[in-house]
């Protein structure tokens, strides 16, 4: 038994210290394949990292594309939030691994991405058929060395989304003409129009806004510099824009004409649901959002109008990984996502502004109309505000990440904390968060 | 455990001291016995191999790498660029207002949660540990928080404490106490979340002093009912001294989660405000301004800096109760 038992004790000690070993060696190896694309038995199959609701997939392009080209196998991976999806991202780009072939750019990260990631992603620049971009939209993911890293999906255009039904009960003109030349030219009276409603509007429990952080946005995009000035130096603490947008946000705070809500958050979405707020400044990409979320009990309720002045918030690009084994095969895929046509299904059925003028100058996009919103010409408000977007836009390394910390400091102003006292802390953030 | 396992081997050791079978002198058998050797003095060695192996390359690597990283300036996205900066970052940690802030909070929520947590795994425990029906059930129920994910839960406590349309608020609103703005006002959010932490953690604990109680001899209640003790004098001299290293298993193990404390404040947060702890970072925990400073202002070195402080911190809390531990031996 003893014999026996010490020769199995010496067996299992080998295989438990072998195992150890292979662990530690196991740990070393790595895939062949960066981005999980390539080819296989005459089929091409291409990843996508996609993220929010860029229309690519909801809107079946990925399937039509398939059917056209039968060889082709298109998996794509979409991440519900920005934020969450850059991080990975950029953990990925650090690593090498775990990239899919083409990878969503939101604006807010284009410059972090052409300044210090343009080596890994492949250059667009020249590619036969992508001449038909608004001016602004290529030179935003283009390098200084003139290597473009990617397409333009949508941009963003602005308006302003506003319950009708509210709007009666205070008073105010409901048709959307009339509407939009109570606040035309000049955002400060968007925020009168607000301090009238909530005078004067007969019921209970409606702010007049969703949350000062949009309005933020809205007024300070309008501006061709906001963080950032065209050498690349911070500015965001002495742009008079930038005081101007954080001014009026907080005058619409300290008024209370907000729902104090924190946009695309969870509270947000019962808020539209409930109709707990009467405005929202709205981006072409948020009235797929608006639709869903309010849902149908609130369809007609809703109208859009035009904003005060044109401004741009939001936009994507699609890049492709340099390493990609299937690099022709993804960039001719992005190519044809992000051509006029395809940005007019997209437009058509979701409401994301095409970034291609070309498509801009359909017919069927120019006409479009929003059911949801009343009948609302989409189409021609959002193509008329896009036409208003500053030629010149600035871009920052940080952009998204000084965004976010300014819409939390408004968001202490709108829990009372005095506006000097948030703006403080607000750029006291920014200089840890740029460090 | 421990010495059963160590006294195994030791078991099947022939008898005789080894020396006298090395001095037999024939080659193939002072091989054997050399093997045998090994086998008997090397093999403890190899069993625990799998577990110290997995704990170098996942454990003692990262913080020794970890303490590199923070001793220099590295951005997320470029990780093969690193700035030497010596002790310039946890300097900057020692005069930053967030740290602090962080620290408070996690403190405070630290009470909040383990202090109530605790005692009502103590008097769940003392409840199940009655003779009643479907003790199984009950057993299994309490354990059922402790099985669902962080995710899950703090997901479903977060939609509980919203404020316009939460389940609570609506609750309060029924009996006329003004809605609570309970991610944005700092108590409210502590509290809200170490109800998430109590949910999950209660019942593992009682578990555990269950396990404990049951294991004390009946004759100690039966002579301390015979000395005419009550019900609650039996708990509180027989019950509690009886599971006392339990407890103090069980205080260590809170403590270390709540010096930890990520997930819950993340998810109840939402998006920006759960990686900043809240808009006026009023319940961003030690585990939250690492994330923020690592996944959101992509700055590696200030973030391994967090970690490094948030151990050392352990390390201070241990030594701390060392010696109080050994000052009131002496005393």
């Amino acid at each position: 038994m003893g014999t026996f038992g010490s020769l199995r004790t010496r067996a299992v000690a080998t295989v438990a210290a072998a195992g150890a070993l292979a662990l530690v060696v196991g740990c070393g190896g790595s895939d062949d394949s960066v981005t999980g694309g390539g080819k296989k038995d005459g089929k091409v199959v291409i990843t996508m990292g996609l993220y929010g609701v860029m229309g690519i997939k909801e809107t079946g392009l990925l399937e039509q594309y398939e059917k056209e080209n039968p060889d082709v196998d298109i998996k794509a991976e979409i991440a519900g939030d920005e934020q969450t999806y850059y991080t990975a991202l950029q953990t990925r780009l650090a690593a090498g691994n775990g990239l899919k072939d083409i990878q969503g750019i939101e604006i807010g990260r284009a410059k972090e991405i052409t300044e210090t990631q343009s080596d890994k992603f492949a250059d667009f620049a020249g590619m036969a058929g992508t001449e038909h971009f608004l001016p602004w939209k290529e030179s935003q993911i283009s390098t200084e060395d003139g290597k473009v890293l990617g397409l333009g999906t949508d941009i963003g255009p602005m308006a302003v989304c506003y319950r009708k039904d509210y709007f009666e009960k205070a008073g105010l003109p409901t048709d959307r003409e009339e509407v939009a030349k109570l606040w035309e030219g000049d955002w400060t009276k968007y925020v009168e129009v607000g301090r009238t409603f909530k005078k004067d509007f007969k019921g209970k429990d409606v702010a007049y806004m969703d949350a000062a952080s949009g309005l933020f946005n809205a007024t300070v995009y309008g501006y061709p510099e906001q963080y950032y000035d065209d050498k690349g130096e911070l500015i965001y603490d002495k742009n008079p824009a930038v005081k101007e947008a954080w001014n009026l946000a907080a005058d619409a705070a300290e008024a209370g004409l907000t729902a104090k809500l924190r946009q695309f958050q969870p509270g947000w979405d019962p808020g539209l649901a409930n109709g707990t707020f009467a405005t929202a400044v709205c981006p072409a990409w948020m009235l797929s959002h608006i639709s869903e979320k309010a849902g149908e009990a609130n369809k007609g309720k809703w109208d859009v109008a035009r904003a005060p002045k044109g401004a741009n918030w939001g936009g994507s690009f699609l890049g492709v990984i340099e390493k990609s084994p299937v690099k022709e095969e993804a960039k001719k895929l992005v190519a044809w996502l992000t051509a006029p046509e395809q940005q007019a299904h997209i437009f058509k059925e979701l409401g994301n502004i095409p970034s291609s003028q070309k498509a801009l100058d359909a017919d069927d996009v120019k006409n479009a109309t929003s059911e949801y919103f009343d009948n609302a010409p989409i189409g021609q408000i959002f193509g008329a505000a896009a036409q208003e977007i500053p030629d010149k836009q600035v871009l920052g390394r940080k952009d998204g990440t000084i965004k976010d910390t300014f819409s939390q400091g408004l968001a202490l102003v709108e829990q009372g904390t005095s506006r000097d006292e948030a703006w403080k802390t607000t750029t006291e953030r920014i200089e840890k968060a740029v460090g | 455990m421990a010495t059963s396992t160590t006294k195994a081997p030791a078991g099947e050791e022939p008898p005789g001291p080894p020396g006298k079978t090395g001095g037999e002198g024939t080659a193939p058998r002072r091989r054997g016995a050399l093997l045998h050797r090994l086998d008997i003095k090397g093999a403890p060695y190899a069993f625990v191999a799998p577990f110290f192996v997995v704990f170098a390359a996942f454990s003692f690597y990262p913080l020794v790498y970890t303490s590199w990283i923070s001793l220099h300036r590295v951005e997320l996205a470029t990780l093969d660029v690193m700035e030497w900066v010596a002790f310039d970052n946890y300097v900057e940690l020692w005069g930053d207002s967030r740290f602090w802030n962080a620290l408070q909070n996690t403190i405070t929520i630290g009470v909040i949660s383990t202090v109530p947590q605790l005692l009502m795994a103590l008097g769940l425990a003392h409840l199940l540990n009655y003779r009643m029906r479907a003790s199984l059930f009950f057993r299994v129920a309490s354990l059922v928080p402790y099985a669902t994910s962080v995710a899950a839960a703090a997901l479903v406590f977060t939609m509980i404490f919203e404020r316009d349309f939460g389940m609570i608020n609506w609750a309060l609103g029924s009996v006329g106490i003004d809605p609570v703005d309970w991610e944005a006002d700092k108590w409210p959010a502590q509290v809200a979340i170490s109800t998430i932490v109590i949910w999950r953690w209660t019942g593992y604990n009682a578990l555990l002093y269950l396990a404990a109680m049951q294991a004390i001899p009946a004759d100690r209640y039966e002579a301390a009912s015979l000395d005419g003790a009550s019900r609650w004098q039996q708990f509180t001299h027989v019950t509690v001294p009886g599971i006392r290293s339990t407890i103090v298993f069980t205080i260590v193990l809170s403590t270390i989660g709540a010096t930890q404390l990520f997930g819950e404040p993340l998810i109840f947060g939402q998006g920006p405000n759960g990686v900043t702890g809240g808009a006026d970072n009023q319940y961003q925990t030690l585990g939250l301004l690492l994330y923020e400073e690592g996944w959101k202002n992509y700055q590696m070195g200030r973030s391994a800096t967090v970690a490094w402080a948030m151990f050392l911190l352990l390390v201070l809390v241990f030594v701390v109760q060392r010696l109080t531990k050994r000052l009131r031996r002496t005393s």
